[in-house]
C-alpha cells in the first residue's frame, strides 16, 4: 500500500522525528548478575538464578556498566546525575522472568545532551535557503540517557503450540539514549544514528552491532503542517535493525501519515513495525491496548550516588571522540576532508591509522602520514575480502608504516612496493626481511646503474639515434629496459636522469 | 533437668562444654519433640533425620578433639528456619500452593551464615502465604496451632518459628518480620523476637513480600540468645545491595548493663483505648515498664503524630511492592503451573490455583495502587507519609534512648476468629508496622500472661542500628 505522494504535497508537511536507541553495553558480566554478557553463547546457558527470577533473589549493580553509561553521558554533553534510581517496570512477558524490567524512570542517570548532525536541506522550510558554514549542521538535543536490563529472547517456532525462550540476554545492561523530536528528515536521523553508533564503539562501552542486537532503534515520527506549533500525532516504529531500513522505514512513514492527512483521515497513536521486505510499516498495538507498566522506584536496590572524584576519574578515561581525531588529522597530520572522514567513520580503520601513525619516526613530514593513508584507504581496504577484516589482516600497522616508509625513503619503488605489501599480506613477514630475501632494494647507485646504461646505449645505437633526433619518447622505452636489467628494482627518478644526461652526452 | 530441646541456645553449649551433653542428643531430641508436636502444625518439613545426626555427630567429634574453639557460635545448636528462607536442602514454599514443590538451587545468605556458626538447621517452619497474615492461618499447610492455647491462634506471619520455639521443637528460629511478623507471634507465643534494622541483615534468599518493610531476625527463648543470633546474622552481603556495612557489634556486651539513666519514651498514640487494646495487654505492658523504672530507667511521654496513617501507609506499600515481588511467580519457569490454551491463559489460571485469598486481595490492591492515575494518590502519597513517620521517630529519640509499648492489641485470638474479617485483621498489626516503615530495630519480649495464661509481649523500640539499646533494656525486662 506504498502511498506516492507528490512534491509539491509533501513540502507542505514538517517531518518531526526523535529516536530512541538503545545501546547494549559491552561488560563482561550482566548489570544485576554475575553471569557473563557474552554474545552467542548456548542458549540458558548464561543464567544465574538472578537472571531466571528465582524467589529470593536480589539484583546487584554493575559498576562497569555505570561507569559506561557516564562515558556516554560524557561524550554527549549531557549532565551526569550526582543521584540516581532504579525503577520497575512491571509486565508479564516470557522473556522477562522477574514479570518486570529493571530501568531508570523518574531519574536517570544523564540528562540534557545533544548531538551535532548534518543539516538535511530537503527537511527545511520550502524556500528556506540551503545551509551554508554553520548552519550545515545543528544540535539535536538529548533529552536523557537512562540505564536498564535487557530482556530475555523468545523464538516462535512456526507450527507449533509453544515458543522457545533463551534467558542468556536477560540481564545485559542496555542504556537508552531518547533524543529531543528535533531531527526533521529520515536523512537527519540516519546521520545521527551513524554518529552515535561511532560514538559509543570509539568509547569501547558497546560493539555497535546492528545485526546482533547490540544498536537498536525505535524512531517516533510524526507530521505537521508547515508553521503548526502543535505536533502531530506520533507512530512509534520499532527495533529497526539498519541505517537503511530506518531510513526506509521513516520515509514509508512520513508518506503514509501525509497521505492519511490529505485524505482527511485522522493519524493514530500506535506502534509499528517495519517489514523490510515489503519496504512497509504496519501496526503492532495501539496505543489503547498499549500497557499499563506501574513504575515504582526499584526497592531492592539503593540510589545510585556518583561522587566528584568518580565522575572525574571517568572522565579522565574518555579517549578520542570522533570529531576530535578528524580535526587533529587534517591539522596535525595534514590529510585531506575525505581521508579524515574515511578514516574517523571507522573506528579499527582509525585504529589502525593512528597505531600506524605512532610507528612512523617522530620527525616524520605530513606527506609521510597522507602515503599512509593513502596505503590503507587505497591498498589496504581493497583486498580485504569478507572473511579477513582489519582485525585479523596480517599486516599490522607498524608493518605498513614501515613498507610506506621505505617507500617514501626510495628504498623501493611503489611497484616494488604493491608486490612487497602482497607478501605481507600472505606471510604476515616483515618488508625488510621481503626485500631482503627476494633482493628487491631499489638500485639508485649511479656508478653501477650508469654501467647499465651505458651498455644499452653501445649495445642500441638506432634508439639513441632516434632520441638524438628528437624523439623524446624513446626514453621510456630505456627506462623499461634498464628496469628489466634491474628486474624493477632500479630508482627510476636515477635513471631517468643519468639516460637524459648520458643520452645527450652530457656525462 | 530439662531435656535439651527445651534449653536457651546458652545453656545447651554450656552442657555440650561441660560434656553433660552431645549435639547428637540435642538434635535427636528436638527431631522426638517434633514428632510429639505435630499438633501445633509449627513445621512445613523436617530434613532428614540421618543426615542431621551426622552433621551433629561432625560437631561433637570436632569439640571431642579439642577443637572446640573453631567451632563457631552455634555449634550443635538445632535450629529451624522460616519456609520462606531458601535452602538447598528440601523444599521452600513459603506457605504457598504456588511453591509447595519448588526446590531452591542456593542457599539464603543467613543460611550460609547459620550452616558457618555451625548450626544444625532442622527444618523449615509454617507461615502465612508468602508472609501475608498475622495469624498464620493462609499457610496452603493449614494453620500454626499456639503451644499456650491450641485452640489459638500462633500469630503471624512467622507463626511456626514462634511455636516451634515456644514448643520447644527448637532452641532458636529465624523468622522475617514486614509489619511485625517476628514480633507479634513472639508475643503470642511468649518467646523473644527480634527485627533488626533494614539492612543488618541479608535479605538475599527469602522469598520476598515487601522489599523495602522485609527484614529476617531470630525467635529465641532469651534475650541473650537473641543477641547471640545476632552476632551470626547481622552483617554486609555483597548480595544485597540494601544490606548495610556498619560494623557488627558483639551485642551480647551490651546485655547486663542495666537501664539506669535510661530514658524510656512512652508513645502517647499508643496508649489510648481508642486503639481497641485489650486492658490485660496494657497492664502487663505497664508491669514491664514498672520493672524498668524500679531499675532507675526514667518514663518520658512522647508523640508519634503520623501513627494513625501507620497501617493505611503499610497496606499501600507493602501491597505495592508485594503486587510486583510475586509477578515472577507465574508458572513459567518452576513453580505451580496449570496447563492452558495460550500463554495469557496460563498465566491467569496458575496464578489465580496458586495464590490463595489474602495473596490475591494483597496484589490486587498493590496492582490497582500502581497502576497509572493513582500512583501518585496512593503509592507516592504513602511514600510521603512514611517519612513522616520516620521523622516522627527521629524527632522521638532525640528525647529519649528507647521507646516501649505493645506488640499487639490483643493476646492470641481463636483460630477463626478474625478469617472473614481482613481489616480487622490488618489492625492487630497496628503497633509493629511503624518499626518496619521508619526501618529501626523494634523487638518483642515476654512480660507476662494474661489471666487465660495467654503471653504478652512488650515492645522496645530503638534508634537505626542501635540494636545493642534495645537489647540491654529487653534484658531488663526479661528479668
Amino acid at each position: 500500500m506504498s502511498q506516492k505522494i507528490s512534491e509539491e504535497i509533501r513540502q507542505r508537511y514538517e517531518v518531526v522525528i526523535g529516536l530512541e536507541v538503545h545501546v547494549q553495553l559491552r561488560t563482561e558480566t550482566k548489570i544485576f548478575s554475575g553471569a557473563s554478557a557474552a554474545y552467542g553463547a548456548a542458549p540458558n546457558t548464561q543464567v544465574s538464578p538472578l537472571d531466571l527470577g528465582l524467589p529470593g533473589v536480589l539484583p546487584v549493580l554493575n559498576m562497569r556498566a555505570v561507569e559506561f553509561a557516564m562515558k556516554a553521558g560524557f561524550a554527549l554533553n549531557c549532565e551526569v546525575r550526582e543521584w540516581s534510581r532504579f525503577a520497575r517496570k512491571n509486565y508479564f512477558y516470557p522473556d522477562m522472568p522477574k514479570g518486570y524490567q529493571i530501568t531508570q524512570f523518574e531519574h536517570p542517570i544523564c540528562e540534557f545532551g545533544h548531538l551535532e548532525v548534518a543539516v538535511d536541506p530537503a527537511g527545511l522550510a520550502p524556500g528556506a535557503d540551503a545551509p551554508q558554514g554553520a548552519e550545515a549542521t545543528k544540535k539535536v538535543r538529548i533529552l536523557r540517557i537512562h540505564m536498564e536490563e535487557d530482556a530475555g529472547k523468545s523464538t516462535h517456532v512456526e507450527g507449533q503450540p509453544y515458543s522457545l525462550v533463551d534467558l542468556n540476554r536477560a540481564g545485559v545492561p542496555l542504556i537508552e539514549i531518547v533524543s529531543e523530536p528535533d531531527i526533521r528528515s529520515a536523512s537527519e536521523a540516519v546521520d545521527y544514528l551513524k554518529k552515535l553508533r561511532n560514538i559509543v564503539v570509539y568509547l569501547g562501552i558497546s560493539d555497535g552491532n546492528m545485526q546482533e542486537g547490540s544498536f537498536r532503534c525505535d524512531a517516533n515520527v510524526s507530521v505537521r503542517p508547515w508553521g503548526q506549533e502543535a505536533l502531530g500525532t506520533r507512530s512509534e516504529l520499532k527495533n529497526i535493525n539498519s541505517f537503511k531500513f530506518v531510513h526506509d522505514a521513516i520515509d514509508f512513514e512520513v508518506n503514509r501519515q501525509i497521505a492519511m492527512l490529505e485524505s482527511g483521515e485522522k493519524v493514530v497513536q500506535e506502534t509499528r513495525l517495519y517489514n523490510p521486505d515489503k519496504g512497509e510499516t504496519f501496526s503492532m498495538r495501539s496505543k489503547e491496548e498499549s500497557h499499563d507498566y506501574r513504575y515504582f522506584p526499584e526497592p531492592d536496590l539503593p540510589p545510585l550516588v556518583i561522587d566528584s572524584a568518580w565522575m572525574e576519574r571517568v572522565k579522565t578515561t574518555l579517549p578520542e571522540l570522533p570529531e576530535a581525531r578528524r580535526a587533529r588529522y587534517l591539522g596535525e597530520l595534514g590529510l585531506s576532508e575525505y581521508d579524515a572522514g574515511v578514516l574517523t567513520d571507522d573506528f579499527l580503520l582509525s585504529e589502525y591509522f593512528n597505531e600506524a601513525v605512532a610507528a612512523c619516526p617522530k620527525d616524520a613530514k605530513p606527506s609521510l602520514y597522507k602515503s599512509v593513508a593513502n596505503w590503507i584507504i587505497n591498498e589496504l581496504l581493497a583486498r580485504l575480502d569478507g572473511e579477513t577484516g582489519l582485525a585479523d589482516v596480517k599486516v599490522r600497522p607498524p608493518q605498513l608504516a614501515r613498507l610506506v616508509q621505505l617507500i617514501d625513503e626510495d628504498a623501493i619503488s611503489g611497484k616494488i612496493g604493491k608486490k612487497v605489501f602482497d607478501e605481507m599480506l600472505a606471510s604476515g613477514a616483515e618488508p625488510d626481511a621481503i626485500i631482503e630475501a627476494k633482493g628487491l632494494k631499489q638500485i639508485s647507485d649511479s656508478g653501477a646503474l650508469g654501467e647499465i646504461i651505458d651498455q644499452l646505449i653501445a649495445e642500441n645505437p638506432e634508439p639513441v639515434a632516434d632520441y638524438r633526433a628528437g624523439n623524446n619518447n624513446i626514453v621510456g622505452w630505456f627506462v623499461g629496459q634498464v628496469m628489466k636489467a634491474t628486474r624493477g628494482q632500479a630508482n627510476p627518478k636515477v635513471v631517468n636522469k643519468l639516460l637524459v644526461e648520458k643520452l645527450r652526452g652530457d656525462a | 533437668m530439662k531435656n535439651l530441646n527445651e534449653l536457651t541456645i546458652h545453656q545447651l553449649i554450656q552442657s555440650f562444654e561441660s560434656g553433660e551433653a552431645t549435639a547428637e542428643g540435642a538434635t535427636s531430641q528436638v527431631l522426638d519433640a517434633i514428632e510429639a508436636g505435630a499438633e501445633y502444625n509449627a513445621y512445613i518439613s523436617v530434613f532428614e533425620r540421618d543426615a542431621l545426626l551426622q552433621k551433629a555427630r561432625e560437631v561433637d567429634a570436632a569439640r571431642a578433639a579439642g577443637k572446640s574453639a573453631e567451632l563457631g557460635l552455634l555449634a550443635g545448636v538445632p535450629i529451624a528456619v522460616k519456609d520462606n528462607i531458601c535452602t538447598r536442602v528440601g523444599k521452600t514454599t513459603s506457605g504457598s500452593k504456588m511453591l509447595a514443590n519448588f526446590e531452591s538451587p542456593y542457599d539464603a545468605t543467613v543460611i550460609q551464615k547459620l550452616e558457618a556458626a555451625g548450626a544444625i538447621i532442622v527444618g523449615k517452619t509454617n507461615m502465612d502465604e508468602l508472609s501475608m497474615g498475622s495469624s498464620s492461618e493462609t499457610s496452603y499447610f493449614g494453620a500454626v496451632r499456639n503451644p499456650h492455647d491450641i485452640e489459638r491462634v500462633a500469630g503471624g506471619s512467622s507463626g511456626g518459628s514462634a511455636a516451634a520455639v515456644a514448643a520447644n521443637l527448637c532452641l532458636a528460629s529465624l523468622g522475617t518480620d514486614t509489619g511485625g511478623s517476628i514480633r507479634q507471634p513472639a508475643s503470642h507465643c511468649g518467646v523473644v523476637g527480634v527485627k533488626p534494622t533494614y539492612g543488618r541483615v541479608s535479605r538475599y534468599g527469602v522469598v520476598a513480600y515487601a522489599s523495602s518493610l522485609d527484614q529476617v531476625g531470630p525467635m529465641t527463648r532469651s534475650v541473650a540468645d537473641a543477641a547471640l543470633m545476632l552476632e551470626v546474622l547481622c552483617g554486609e552481603d555483597p548480595l544485597d545491595a540494601t544490606s548495610s556495612a556498619r560494623e557488627v557489634p558483639r551485642f551480647r556486651d551490651a546485655l547486663g548493663k542495666g537501664v539506669k539513666g535510661l530514658k524510656i519514651g512512652i508513645p502517647k498514640e499508643y496508649q489510648s483505648g481508642e486503639e481497641g487494646v485489650d486492658p490485660q495487654v496494657l497492664s502487663r505492658v505497664r508491669e514491664g515498664i514498672d520493672r524498668l523504672v524500679a531499675a532507675g530507667a526514667e518514663v518520658v511521654p512522647v508523640t508519634l503524630p503520623h501513627t494513625e496513617y501507620a497501617i493505611a501507609t503499610y497496606y499501600l506499600v507493602a501491597a505495592a511492592e508485594a503486587s510486583s515481588n510475586l509477578a515472577r511467580l507465574d508458572g513459567a519457569r518452576y513453580g505451580l503451573r496449570v496447563e492452558a490454551d495460550n500463554l495469557s491463559d496460563m498465566y491467569n489460571k496458575s496464578r489465580a490455583e496458586g495464590f490463595g485469598d489474602e495473596v490475591t486481595r494483597r496484589i490486587i490492591l498493590g496492582t490497582y495502587v500502581l497502576s497509572s492515575g493513582f500512583y501518585g494518590q496512593y503509592y507516592g502519597k504513602a511514600q510521603q507519609v512514611r517519612t513522616r513517620i520516620q521523622r516522627d521517630f527521629d524527632a522521638a529519640f532525640e528525647e529519649v534512648d528507647v521507646l516501649v509499648a505493645p506488640v499487639a492489641p490483643t493476646a492470641a485470638f481463636r483460630i477463626g476468629e478474625k478469617s472473614d474479617d481482613p481489616l480487622t485483621m490488618y489492625l492487630a498489626d497496628i503497633f509493629t508496622i511503624s518499626a518496619n516503615l521508619a526501618g529501626i530495630p523494634a523487638m518483642s519480649v515476654p512480660c507476662g500472661k494474661t489471666d487465660e495464661g495467654l503471653p504478652v509481649g512488650l515492645q522496645i523500640l530503638a534508634p537505626a542500628f542501635d540494636e545493642e539499646m534495645m537489647l540491654r533494656v529487653a534484658a531488663e525486662v526479661e528479668q
